[in-house]
């Protein structure tokens, strides 16, 4: 590896540690413009909330998934559900746990509408995740991961 | 390659598999299931009614707990209508303790539950239903011996506060239903838990 990318990796590191979590609270437009970026990279988006037991469980297989892939163009977001009186609980989850990726708080109106709007076979059972790439939709999944299940998506989506 | 393949064609089967179950028009099946006072309840219990409001919930979700005192006032508006409230819990308390029959028991005694709460036990009504999630209504019709579907989805547009609420999909379900019209929108999303499945 050369000097300065690892000086640059270090940099970015640091700047993830400095930073306090913050959770932006985001509607359905903010959200569709900050994940389907006509760009390369892969936008790996999970839904979920912090009163969800099996969204809780998988985050730790999205964070490592976060360290392993984040050289490799690939921006993990997560979604928070949670209502959006809520916000200090998933801060509070937030800083608890460390969570490094970017996480938000979805506050998009009547669900009817904007689930749809994510994928048309999602039945609003979270967790879920979406994965774009220059904007479009690659992949939508409704249930959890094993590691295992995660990295093998991410690394076919990388190919 | 061939493997990743394989493993995608899993995928999608297994996300499909989540999207089978009952469809609006379609005959659903009748049950019996234990109910908290540790008797059998079916839906063939209620000869009298013109159909049934089934209500897959649950005692841990904190939706199935927003929607609970709106799911009481379902039942006490319309089983004088003859449109009971039949609730059905049907995760599996080994993946959520809070869910196992003594706090459902528990639940439906501090709430004074007007309805039956039942044990989906074997998970077989959620599955044939096509429930994903908690809270998940399924209004039927009765025709004849058979119970039609006519909606399928959440309770209302508004989880997070009731007073905010513009549409009462279930309500105005019933209410079609009972005034001999079609239902407008017979199919809605909304967020909730995941029903958990025995693995």
């Amino acid at each position: 590896m050369k000097f300065s990318l690892k000086i640059s990796i270090v940099i970015l590191l640091l700047s993830f540690t400095v930073i306090p979590a913050t959770v932006r609270t985001v509607n359905m437009e903010q959200l569709q413009q900050d994940t389907q970026k006509n760009n390369d990279t892969l936008y790996v988006v999970n839904f979920w909330a912090t009163w969800c037991v099996p969204c809780v469980n998988e985050i730790p297989y999205f964070q490592d998934a976060y360290k392993k892939y984040m050289p490799k163009k690939v921006k993990m977001v997560f979604v928070s559900l949670n209502s959006a009186k809520e916000l200090s609980t998933v801060e509070k989850f937030v800083q608890d746990k460390n969570l490094k990726p970017e996480v938000l708080l979805l506050s998009a109106g009547n669900p009817n509408v904007w689930i749809n709007q994510v994928d048309s076979s999602w039945s609003g059972a979270i967790p879920a995740t979406v994965l774009y790439r220059h904007g479009k939709k690659l992949y939508f999944h409704e249930g959890d991961f094993t590691a295992d299940k995660l990295n093998t998506l991410i690394e076919s989506k990388l190919k | 390659m061939k493997k990743l393949f394989l493993l995608g064609t899993a995928i999608v089967a297994l996300a499909s598999f989540s999207t089978m179950g009952y469809k609006v028009g379609d005959k659903a099946m009748d049950f019996k299931l234990k109910n908290v006072d540790d008797k059998m309840v079916s839906m063939a219990d209620y000869p009298n009614a013109k159909g049934v409001i089934v209500v897959f919930t649950c005692n841990h979700c904190p939706f199935a707990k927003a929607y609970e005192d709106r799911i009481i006032a379902l039942d006490n508006k319309y089983r004088p209508m003859n449109y009971p409230v039949i609730a059905i819990n049907p995760n599996d308390p080994d993946a959520v303790a809070e869910d196992n029959y003594a706090t459902m028991q528990e639940r439906a005694k501090a709430k004074n539950y007007p309805f039956p709460y039942l044990v989906d036990a074997t998970q077989e009504i959620a599955k044939t239903y096509g429930a994903t999630r908690t809270p998940h209504v399924f209004v039927l019709q009765k025709s004849g011996n058979d119970y039609i579907v006519k909606y399928i989805g959440a309770i209302d547009d508004n989880s997070d506060d009731p007073k905010a609420v513009k549409e009462k999909y279930v309500e105005e379900a019933v209410d079609a239903l009972l005034a001999g019209k079609p239902v407008t929108t017979d199919n809605t999303k909304a967020i909730g838990c995941g029903i958990k499945w025995k693995s």
